[in-house]
């Protein structure tokens, strides 16, 4: 629990280096970025063969910004989230249905590779999580000062008062009206905006550097959620930590994120500055994301346009893109291309990058002809 | 409040449908307490001293009154004064009830409370374990223990060790019950037997159960969220993870050591204990009227007082019911 401060102390010289190092238009990951991940695979052995939730991802992400990952479901964010967090390989249990491979790299250190317990210490105090439910996330037979004061106890060697002190203080931060006396009550006790307050309050006792929140506002009434993102953003201003946000609302990540990763089939298809995704947005896949939006500026008898077809199993993948059984233009590339060959990442200009066959003028072309004019 | 009147309701159905249940005519129950050939003026006699003669709900009144203030009877050549909490006199061995069952209590709560530890602590610890290696060989083969652990019957468990342990190997020694302040080695060793064959029943059950639940709990949210805080997992599993998974085996076990502290009847066979579960069977043979009453009532004040408990602790780990 003490082994908090060597590992600190080494912080601030190596981030700094890295935040100066870090080319607005940098072409690759560079190696030394806050987060690293390259090539990320979480691959889960089933009685009915081998689940790719994540294959081969790749992306950086330095402090003080905000990454928003979106896919729908089973694409594999919430496992690239985990992933991050250690959380594939806690307990030997779990150790013994995954199988990761590729490298993720928190301030230069490498955790896929490393010793359980090490990812455990950096767990909680270096990077936390708050989840999609907090009800449900929250233990229900503690109270929630308790819960506040365990997470900060884990990390930091002090007694039960200053940690309460600490949780009251953190309680306050995220706008919990009579901390000292909320502090005692349990999860059932508070309301459902509040719970994800104090869920907050919990992943931030600790002054982490990577926050990452795994739809945070997916359970949360509509009016809550504008507050709680509200409060992530004032949040991480006022900490300076990297935060990731994973997501399939494309409104939370419009508000919220300066790059924008988006997944398929446990792949990254299309990432950039958030901008450059909404505005110019290089994927067809990206394109029916966008579409299926609801808009308040748009008339209502509009339908809105959904994208046809299931998300894609993971275990028989389909061959070449991906999306290539549900896409309107799988068959503009020549030669079949798209349902023989995977396409990869490639750069568009200013780090947005996207994997689709079709040429460049083409989508641009198709983009500007065809789909944004029905956005 | 709902306890007593779940009590009182206990009592009045012993009280009533007992006698009817067994068949018997209040003129066969005076018969029972007289004896051989009594003439009918001495039946009659008896009846009126046991107030068998009265109408039923007065007699239930008597009986109420003589648990909670005792009743003196004044016929026979002695006044006898029965003391509170009075069940009344045998009809066989005119023994007064309550101290005979008191007297074989003792036998009883130990035989209870040890294989009660003996049975949480291991059924718990296996569940706990089996459900952190699902599938592992050390998970099979607890759980195919505990499953011929729930299906073997206690009379088959009791005499096999009884064979093996006491007769093959002598390690357990046949004796009688020791009571624990006189010497509480013989004491342990007297009920070692009982205690590891009873527990071997039930902490099957509880093994299965504690799986089940701790299975299901750590797969929770709350789980994921222990560990994310970078929790150790054996602080996840027992803090967070048992924690919750304990609520349903409170439950259970406030059920089972309320039917067992009312006599283990098969068990007490078994290894000739002398308590009330040898009592009862003792009783329901020899068609003891007074002497089932009170044993029964004794076995559903026990269940009651332990759902009771139940409830509190309930109270106490979950502070959701709390509120409510």
């Amino acid at each position: 629990m003490t082994d908090s401060s060597e590992d600190r102390t080494a912080v601030p010289s190596q981030s700094a280096a890295a935040g100066s190092a870090a080319a607005p238009t940098e072409a690759a990951p560079e190696r030394d970025a806050f987060l690293q991940v390259r090539d990320l695979k979480v691959h889960f052995p089933t009685d009915d063969g081998l689940v790719k939730s994540v294959d081969g991802l790749t992306f950086s992400l330095e402090k003080g910004k905000t990454l928003g990952i979106v896919g729908e479901s089973g694409s594999g964010k919430s496992v690239t989230s985990l992933a991050v967090m250690g959380l594939h390989r806690a307990s030997r249990q779990q150790r013994s249905k995954v199988r990761m491979s590729g490298e993720i790299r928190l301030d230069g250190k490498e955790l896929v590779s490393a010793d359980p317990d090490e990812v455990r210490r950096l767990r909680g105090r270096r990077m936390a999580m708050i989840f999609q439910d907090p009800l449900s996330a929250l233990h229900p037979f503690y109270s929630v000062g308790s819960q506040i004061v365990e997470a900060y106890r884990v990390h930091n060697d002090v007694d039960k008062k200053t940690a309460r002190k600490r949780a009251i203080e953190m309680l306050d931060r995220v706008g919990i009206p009579q901390p000292d006396k909320r502090v005692d009550d349990h999860p059932h006790q508070f309301s459902g905006g509040m719970r994800q307050r104090a869920m907050i309050a919990m992943a931030l006792v600790n002054n982490p550097e990577l926050l990452i929140a795994d739809e945070p506002t997916t359970a949360l009434d509509v009016t809550v959620q504008a507050q709680i993102l509200d409060l992530i953003r004032d949040l991480q201003k006022e900490f300076g930590s990297a935060v990731i946000i994973i997501t399939h609302d494309l409104g939370v990540v419009a508000e919220l994120a300066d790059d924008l990763l988006v997944m398929y089939g446990g792949r990254c298809i299309e990432r950039g500055p958030a901008e450059k995704v909404f505005y110019e947005p290089q994927h067809p896949y990206t394109w029916g994301l966008l579409g299926s939006m609801p808009r308040i500026d748009r008339d209502q008898t509009e339908r809105l346009i959904p994208v046809k077809g299931s998300p894609p199993s993971l275990i028989n993948v389909p061959s070449g893109c991906a999306f290539n059984p549900r896409c309107p233009y799988a068959d503009v590339p020549k030669d079949n291309l798209t349902r023989t060959v995977r396409p990869e990442l490639r750069e568009a200009g200013g780090g947005h990058y996207s994997a689709c066959h079709m040429a460049p003028e083409e989508r641009q072309r198709i983009w500007t002809e065809e789909i944004a004019p029905k956005l | 409040m709902v306890l007593l009147l779940i009590v009182s309701a206990v009592t009045f159905g012993i009280f009533f449908l007992l006698p009817k249940l067994a068949g018997q005519s209040t003129d066969q129950l005076a018969q029972q307490y007289i004896g051989k050939a009594p003439t009918p003026a001495d039946i009659a006699a008896v009846k009126k001293n046991l107030g068998l003669d009265k109408p039923v709900y007065e007699q239930y009144w008597d009986f109420l009154k003589g648990i909670f203030v005792g009743v003196d009877y004044k016929f026979g050549p002695e006044a006898a004064k029965c003391h509170v909490p009075c069940f009344g006199y045998s009809f066989k061995t005119h023994i007064e009830v309550w101290p005979e069952i008191q007297s074989r209590l003792p036998v009883t709560l130990s035989l209870a409370a040890g294989a009660a530890v003996l049975w949480v602590v291991s059924g718990v610890a296996t569940g706990v374990l089996s459900a952190l290696r699902p599938g592992s060989i050390f998970d099979r083969m607890a759980m195919g223990i505990a499953l011929a652990g729930v299906s073997l019957p206690m009379f088959f468990t009791g005499a096999l060790a009884l064979a093996l342990f006491t007769y093959q190997w002598p390690i357990f020694e046949r004796s009688d019950y020791v009571p624990l302040l006189d010497d509480p080695f013989l004491w342990a060793r007297t009920l070692v037997l009982p205690w590891v064959t009873l527990a071997f029943l039930y902490s099957a059950l509880y093994a299965r159960l504690t799986r089940a639940g701790m299975l299901e709990t750590l797969s929770e949210d709350y789980i994921r969220t222990a560990r994310a805080k970078g929790l150790r997992e054996r602080k996840v599993v027992v803090r967070h993870g048992l924690r919750a998974a304990l609520t349903p085996i409170i439950t259970v076990f406030g059920m089972d050591l309320g039917l067992l502290l009312g006599g283990a009847l098969i068990t007490e066979q078994v290894f000739s204990l002398k308590g009330v579960g040898a009592f009862a069977v003792e009783a329901i043979n020899a068609n003891d009227l007074p002497n089932i009453l009170g044993v029964t009532l004794l076995a559903a004040f026990f269940i009651v007082m332990c759902n009771l408990v139940v409830d509190v602790l309930y109270a106490a780990v979950d502070p959701r019911v709390r509120l409510s």
